[in-house]
């Protein structure tokens, strides 16, 4: 854990204490049996607006707390401990798209409203399964944007969509000329194919060449956070059901086989740790952000993928189990690994932005 | 990389990085300038020219070479981030420390802590000043992972002590002047019949025999001891202390092992730099090879998440105190990633990586080949990484021992 301020301290024992108290996985049993294909509870994310979590990283003179990207994630890592299902991941992106490349009237506009919690948002950027930034088909003629998004976040409760268009980023608000149709994967969480057809379309133009790749950063980064949640989440109750299970005669934390396993777990979880903090690190003090972003979840991506399976296995047959938490965990790990980009093309796009 | 700039510039540490500079500029001789051999503490020491002699007593007599520790004994007395200014202008500069070794690394810290004044005042000022090798009497034929097993005894002969044994990968035997031991006092209690004493090298009894090594180096030695006489007054700490004491040295052996340690001393270019050098690169300058192009990304992603994770320990270490538990992890993870490398350079230069001797091969090449079967030594000693996985899953994780 990197070293806190009293004032990120105390947002993330807060957040403990709310998702231990509030927001046990168990809530997201309820909100799964719901069938709500929007996949999360309003005032759950009220709660966490009052809380001030939906404005962290949005100035004071917009409304946020401007507590920095840190404390954002700090936050983040305890709800994906919980699996608590919430807009907050993309509502965030959206705003940083909007601080990073809006107008000051586009930030006024917004940027209150999204720090509140009133208005959702989320960022539309793939038009297939696999991400890939260069391959953006969407474009924008006469203030209007047609394209199709594929596998959009939280496309269900968002109002808000920042669209990721050939000629750079637009706002697109849910209304006429926007077609959701759902794609269900397999951590039943809010996903669809958003179709824009002719809608009004306003251009984030203040960002520069590189707005996308910047926004990206910050999801990417985001997305880390909760995947290093999961990672401790899942590492944790392991070893807790290791050292309770007896098989024979012994409990099963005695056995030196699991004992080098579980050591080999918590030293890809300190990696895990350090890089996707060290992203966070680099967005507040805007040193190499690019590369550490890239790093923070080309490791997550990689230690979440081992910590998920081990965790299946050690948990033997009653891993399978619906009833067992540990595979919600699997589900929703390799839908996040394969957003805003698989291990692979981290992989090449570190290499190149190391200049080989 | 790192992943931040110090946000807190204060100017009194600008004033020291200036002092730095100054006493660099005076005292670093310029022909020795990016000399420092990264082999040096596995190929022994070099014979040491008027310059090399200037340089190591430059810094040996403003205590730089030791900087973190207490002014009174010969050290520098520096904070840790005074220290981490110095490293830098030096490698700014081109210098290096030259004060190093066993002494420095391992059993000064140790005695610092366990030592009487007088041991202190004996033997910290030469390590200091680097005068003094020191080697490590720990394992024996039978007592490797299991080093409590140690049979090596010290006898009670009243103002002395008689010891009888042997002690096997002493590195750096057949240089040093003196060694620290444990050695058995007692022997009715594994670990508390176990006490921690120094050892003259040139004492009569002791025999020192160098180890051939698939590098075909030979850093290691076997050390004999027949009745060799040890004053008392070389015993550290109380009788029995020995593993307490020995134990405590091993995690300065493992802290050197690991972050800052050997391993990160082994590599010299990136890889993507050999690579470069050896395989094709496309029009963009991207190296051709898709897949060995991905390893090497990879690589490069967990070896700087290790640098965070060894820097983030550090800070951990600081703001609580004590020692972080990832500490834990750094030996294990930073010396397997160091044979990773090895193995991944060699991949890169093919044949020409696995040059052992004479015409065709660069000094480099032939550095990387010894370096790479050397490093097969990391994974093995300082606490095997099988022995790490144990401390990691007992100390750390809470798993039990089997009932």
């Amino acid at each position: 854990m990197a070293v806190l301020n009293e004032e990120q301290e105390m947002l993330r024992d807060m957040a403990r204490d709310w998702t231990t108290n509030e927001s046990p996985v168990t809530e997201w049993r309820k909100v799964r049996g719901s069938g709500d294909p929007k996949a999360y509870d309003d005032s759950v994310y009220g709660t966490m607006a009052e809380m001030g979590w939906t404005g962290i990283v949005v100035p004071e003179e917009h409304g946020g707390s401007d507590f920095g990207w840190l404390s954002a994630g700090l936050v983040i890592e305890e709800l994906g401990k919980t699996l608590t299902a919430s807009p907050l991941v993309a509502s965030t992106i959206a705003a940083s798209a909007i601080m990073l490349g809006g107008s000051d009237e586009q930030k006024a506009k917004w940027l209150p409203k999204l720090a509140t919690g009133e208005t959702v948002g989320t960022f539309a950027i793939d038009e297939s399964g696999r991400h890939d930034p260069s391959k953006i088909e969407a474009s924008v003629s006469d203030g209007k944007l047609s394209g199709t998004k594929e596998f959009v976040h939280e496309a269900h409760g968002a109002t808000l969509f920042v669209v990721a268009a050939k000629d750079g980023l637009y706002l697109v608000e849910k209304g006429a000329g926007v077609t959701l149709t759902d794609r269900k994967l397999a951590d039943m969480r809010s996903h669809a194919d958003v179709m824009f057809d002719g809608a009004p379309a306003d251009k984030l133009a203040d960002g520069g060449d590189d707005l996308l790749d910047k926004v990206l950063d910050r999801a990417r980064v985001l997305t880390a956070c909760e995947m290093l949640g999961m990672a401790q989440h899942v590492f944790d109750t392991t070893l807790d059901y290791l050292k309770q299970r007896v098989q024979f005669n012994q409990v099963l934390a005695t056995f030196q086989a699991l004992q080098h396993r579980m050591a080999d777990l918590f030293a890809d979880l300190a990696l895990m740790r350090s890089a996707v903090e060290g992203g966070l690190q680099a967005l507040d003090a805007g040193f190499r952000p690019a590369q550490a972003a890239t790093m923070a979840k080309a490791e997550a991506n990689r230690v979440l993928r081992i910590v998920s399976n081990e965790g299946i296995q050690l948990h033997g047959g009653i891993g399978m189990t619906d009833e067992y938490d540990v595979g919600f965990y699997l589900k929703r790990a390799r839908v996040l690994e394969a957003s805003f980009g698989s291990t692979s093309y981290l992989k090449d796009r570190y290499a190149t932005l190391s200049g080989y | 990389m790192a992943t931040q700039p110090d946000v807190d510039v204060h100017s009194d540490e600008e004033a020291f990085r200036e002092e730095v500079r100054q006493f660099l500029a005076q005292n670093f001789p310029e022909e020795l300038k990016g000399q420092g051999n990264a082999m040096s503490s596995v190929e022994g020491p070099d014979d040491e020219n008027p310059a090399m002699k200037r340089w190591r007593e430059a810094m040996g007599e403003r205590g730089w070479g030791t900087p973190t520790w207490p002014k009174e004994y010969g050290g520098g007395g520096l904070t840790r981030k005074e220290a981490a200014i110095l490293n830098e202008e030096m490698a700014k500069a081109g210098a290096w420390n030259p004060i190093g070794g066993m002494g420095v690394m391992m059993f000064g810290p140790t005695l610092l802590e366990f030592g009487s004044e007088e041991q202190k005042k004996e033997h910290i000022p030469p390590i200091c000043r680097g005068e003094i090798r020191w080697c490590q009497g720990y394992s024996e034929p039978n007592a490797g992972s299991d080093l409590a097993n140690l049979q090596t005894f010290a006898e009670d002969k009243g103002d002395h002590y008689v010891v009888n044994g042997q002690k096997t990968w002493t590195s750096g035997g057949q240089w040093a002047d003196k060694c620290f031991a444990i050695v058995r006092t007692d022997k009715s209690d594994k670990h508390k019949g176990i006490s921690f004493m120094l050892i003259d090298m040139d004492a009569p009894g002791v025999e020192v025999r160098p180890i051939q090594m698939i590098s075909g180096m030979s850093p290691f030695c076997e050390t004999f001891f027949d009745d060799v006489k040890v004053p008392k007054k070389n015993l550290v700490g109380e009788e029995g202390q020995g593993w307490t004491i020995g134990k405590r040295l091993l995690q300065h052996e493992r802290t050197n092992l690991s972050g800052g340690g050997s391993m990160a001393r082994l590599m010299g270019s990136s890889l993507a730099d050999i690579a470069r050098k050896y395989v094709e690169t496309d029009e963009n300058g991207r190296i051709a090879d898709a897949v060995l192009r991905a390893k090497i990304a990879d690589f490069d992603i967990r070896w700087n998440a290790f640098l965070l994770t060894a820097r983030r320990a550090s800070e951990e270490s600081k703001s609580q105190g004590g020692v972080s538990e990832i500490s834990s992890v750094l030996k294990k993870v930073g010396t397997k990633l160091g044979q990773e490398r090895a193995e991944l350079a060699i991949e890169i230069m093919g044949m020409q990586g696995l040059g052992w001797e004479g015409e065709g091969f660069s000094k480099s090449e032939l550095d990387g080949t010894r370096a790479w079967l050397f490093g097969k030594a990391t994974t093995i000693y300082g606490g095997s990484t099988e022995v790490q996985n144990n401390i990691i899953a007992k100390r750390v994780l809470g798993m039990l021992d089997h009932q």
